[in-house]
């Protein structure tokens, strides 16, 4: 019975030694089976062994990890009784993994093809020749941009996206009859997301490979599995068929997880507002880094013409690509990066562009939670040395006075009051995120600038710390304004929406305005990319098809820095005339040539 | 107090071996000159490169003097003088490096260039330059070994300053509106005194070799004194015969420089800490 399977995998276990030389088990009791061509995910946080599990199956275990029990055979061999020299003819050979971070996988010195081919010549399965012709045949497979001649590039020279695909290339180039996937899109944009996947599902299926796809994100994992495994710290919460754990999850760890995947609405009951100026104003600001040519523009600019309002107690969504600019927008509110041209103001009075100038009390009223609290903390100091700096700073208060006030900042921010003289290396990622935003609370701002404060962490914590953040804010009063990649939080806790590319606003409006379509084509292609939680959405979905053809762009500089992706751009109309900004019925301000009617029709 | 016994428990074996070289050495620049046998420059023994016996347990040397005697007379000019001149090198490159880091280009750069400057001077010729003028004495080859050293810890603790000034909590800190001396005594400086202290004991090293250097052209310590370093050159003929004479006082700068850096090296640092 059993050799219907392809990949079975029995009661496995993987144990490290801690510090005291105790040896723990990482993950056990282990149990899951594929037959040939199947597709199983693994899922569950970080943390959760999934990683761990995935890299068994190369026989591998990583440092002061080793796998103590239980047996993982693939086809008719048993990995568990192979010695180093056998494993490693069958690595990136009949089993071939495909890292997070292509990025940092691939050899920056080396060109691609040298790369790409290197498997199948390890294993002297082919002569370099019939190698590279199959790995053109791969990128073109995989949609790359010009197949014939991509292999001679260098990695630096390729997007992320990109290299994700070639790593594929690399890893199917031997024919391999296990494929192990870990986090492959994880590190991508949604939008380059899509086209990954697409690119994926299409090459690794419809070669018959088994694969292992590890992830902690269910409407990806939706997209492609047949199988799903639920992980939590080691141990399997839930196995069957993907449909069922998708729809029907019977284990409560598996609907905590589908519950984060969606992002709760928080309405935010607006405060009865006085007739008073907005909190922070931003009034056509561009903003760069290099030196300030003679059009007013820096040498390489971030962000052009950017204007925007927060009134109090309001929260602001900024959402964009990675490279949009929209960390830069709270860079220069922040003051680290002096605007080029144009101004913010704060009540009303306008702050001085860069640090110098700015008062104490104008640094108090905005503070600024960055995306990595891993690096936004210092490491030297601990938890009540970092809450009591602003306390000190900001308000004078020392000794005791400062103590009661920090022990108050933990609570608020729910974290236990032993962890005061922890160092900052002791925490958790989900603990070190709350510290970071205490900080910023110590201050008593009037407006937060938080930056991915999510985006690091996993579902269920980033929920988390969404829910605090919320509480927060309907509590305290404060404005925030909440830069983030991830549409569907955006919608789901910001009263407005500011939807940037390549540092251009080509969308804003309140919340309710990006609930239904007509969108500018960028947002829609955004909202389009995003994942849904069911089998066959990336068959159904348009987004990331290819655009119609236009003619050569003109030269003006203010022209739609969306044209060269846009589905529904206009040949002689886009690439001739700059875009104008204009209001859309359903509330919120475009910048595209489209209006209400053909950007439904399009 | 209770403090720093309870860490000097916790150190690593190696830990405690430097910890127990190096007290054993600042022990000895302290009450050696007392328990010395005999006077520092009194002709003691009838034979040179004695070996040892009951009278000169180190035996006597090219001149036939107390080699104990002489030691430990020696450790208190070497421990006293190299450390207090590697800690005058290393808080003044350290602090310029801060300052450089934090100013921004408009001070780095000249401060960088001048140091260049420094650096491109051999130190054994700017010693005999700054001798030759003011005469030798104990302040003066305290300056030269410190000004000699200050720009090889400026380069390291600039390379590791520069750095750690990009780190986003530096940025939250400026953004903080926080003044330059706090982002460089609170924010930076703690995250780099781990490679710093390994840096000291490397110039601690390199002055006790110094400052044997001078001694040997007749510029340093001056006789009938001497530091360990002008022990091992005075006794060099010494060599072919392995005499103690020789073997002491080198013996006993290999187990201070390595007692210093099994100190701290052994020092918790960043990712040991609980």
């Amino acid at each position: 019975m059993s050799d219907a399977f392809h990949v079975e995998v029995k009661d496995l276990c993987v144990t490290a030694r801690n510090a005291k030389g105790e040896t723990f088990p990482i993950v056990s009791g282990i149990d899951f089976a594929l037959k040939r061509g199947e597709v199983l995910a693994l899922i569950g946080e970080s943390g959760s062994g999934k990683t761990t599990i995935a890299l068994t199956l190369l026989g591998h275990a990583r440092p002061g990890a080793t796998i103590a029990g239980g047996s993982i055979r693939v086809g008719d061999v048993d990995i568990c009784a192979l010695d180093a020299k056998s494993l490693a003819q069958l690595r990136g050979n009949r089993i071939a993994y495909i890292a997070q971070s292509a990025a940092s996988a691939f050899n920056p010195s080396r060109t691609i093809m040298d790369q790409v081919v290197e498997p199948a010549l390890i294993h002297d399965l082919m002569p370099r020749d019939k190698a590279e012709a199959k790995a053109v045949e791969l990128f073109s497979a995989l949609a790359l941009p010009f197949p014939d001649t991509i292999g001679s590039r260098y990695p630096h020279q390729l997007s992320g996206g990109q290299l994700q695909r070639l790593m594929a290339a690399m890893a199917l180039i031997t024919d391999p009859e296990l494929v192990i996937l870990d986090e492959p899109t994880t590190a991508l944009d949604v939008t380059t997301q899509i086209e990954v996947l697409r690119a994926f599902k299409a090459v690794v299926l419809e070669r018959g490979a088994t694969a292992v796809y590890v992830s902690h994100d269910l409407a990806v994992v939706a997209q492609m599995a047949d199988k799903i495994v639920v992980l939590n710290q080691g141990r399997i919460r839930e196995a069957g068929a993907a449909d069922q754990v998708l729809h029907r999850p019977a284990d409560d760890y598996t609907k905590t997880l589908m519950a984060a995947a969606r992002p709760a609405i928080r309405p935010t009951p607006k405060q009865a507002d006085l007739p008073t100026a907005p909190l922070l104003e931003i009034r056509g600001v561009t903003a760069g880094y290099g030196k300030i040519g003679k059009d007013g523009r820096p040498r390489v600019p971030v962000l052009r013409d950017i204007n925007l309002t927060i009134e109090r107690g309001a929260t602001l969504g900024v959402i964009g690509e990675s490279g949009s600019g929209k960390s830069t927008i709270a860079r220069v509110i922040a003051g680290l990066l002096p605007p080029a041209s144009g101004q913010v103001l704060l009540d009303g009075e306008p702050l001085p562009p860069g640090l110098a100038g700015r008062s104490r009390e104008q640094f108090r009223r905005v503070q600024l939670v960055f995306q990595n609290a891993d690096t936004a903390l210092n490491p030297a100091h601990s938890v009540g040395q970092i809450l009591e700096r602003p306390l000190a700073f900001y308000h004078g208060l020392k000794g005791n006075a400062a103590h009661m006030r920090v022990l108050e900042l933990l609570d608020l921010i729910r974290l236990p009051v032993n962890l005061i003289d922890r160092n900052i290396g002791g925490l958790s990622g989900g603990q070190k995120q709350r510290v970071n935003l205490a900080r910023a609370l110590a201050a008593d701002p009037q407006l937060i600038l938080c930056d991915e404060v999510t985006s690091a962490l996993d579902t269920v914590v980033g929920a988390a710390i969404l829910d605090l953040m919320a509480d927060l804010r309907r509590d305290l009063g404060i404005a925030t304004m909440f830069i983030s990649h991830d549409i569907s939080t955006v919608r789901a806790i910001c009263d407005d929406i500011l939807v940037l590319y390549s540092g251009t606003m080509v969308e804003m409006g309140p919340r309710t305005a990006f609930q239904s379509a007509p969108f500018h084509p960028y947002t829609d292609l955004l909202i389009g990319s995003v994942p849904e939680m069911r089998a066959g959405w990336l068959e159904e979905s348009h987004a990331g098809r290819k655009p119609p053809p236009v003619g050569a762009a003109g030269d003006h500089p203010d022209l739609c820095r969306f044209l060269p992706r846009c589905a529904a751009r206009v040949d002689g109309l886009c690439n001739i005339t700059p875009p104008p900004r204009h209001p859309l019925e359903k509330g919120s301000r475009i910048l595209c040539h489209h209006g209400d009617e053909s950007l439904i029709a399009s | 107090m209770a403090r720093s016994i309870k860490g000097a428990i916790a150190l690593p074996l190696s830990g405690k071996i430097g910890l127990t070289l190096v007290l054993f050495w600042i022990l000895a620049a302290l009450i050696g000159p007392m328990l010395a046998p005999y006077p520092v420059g009194a002709f003691v023994a009838f034979d040179v490169f004695d070996g040892s016996s009951g009278a000169h347990w180190l035996g006597s040397d090219y001149l036939g003097r107390d080699v104990l005697s002489r030691l430990l007379w020696g450790a208190r000019y070497t421990v006293a003088l190299a450390a207090a001149a590697a800690l005058l090198a290393s808080t003044t490159g350290t602090a310029l490096a801060l300052t450089a880091a934090v100013g921004g280009p408009k001070v780095d750069e000249p401060l960088s260039r001048f140091m260049d400057m420094l650096i491109s001077i051999p130190s054994k010729i700017f010693s005999l330059v700054l001798v030759a003028a003011f005469g030798s004495s104990l302040p003066l080859l305290l300056l030269i070994a410190a000004i000699t050293y200050v720009p090889g810890n400026y380069r390291i603790a600039r390379a590791l300053a520069v750095n750690l000034a990009q780190m986003d909590y530096v940025q939250v800190a400026k953004a903080r509106g926080e003044g330059r001396f706090h982002i460089a005594i609170a924010e930076v400086l703690p995250n780099m005194i781990h490679p710093l202290l390994a840096d000291f004991g490397l110039r601690f090293v390199f002055i006790v070799l110094l400052l044997s250097g001078l001694s040997f052209l007749g510029l340093g310590v001056q006789p009938p004194d001497a530091d360990l370093g002008s022990l091992v050159r005075e006794n060099i003929s010494g060599l072919g015969e392995g005499a103690l004479a020789i073997l002491a006082p080198a013996v006993a700068i290999a187990t201070l420089t390595v007692g210093v850096n099994l100190l701290i090296d052994a020092l918790p640092g960043r990712g040991k800490r609980k």
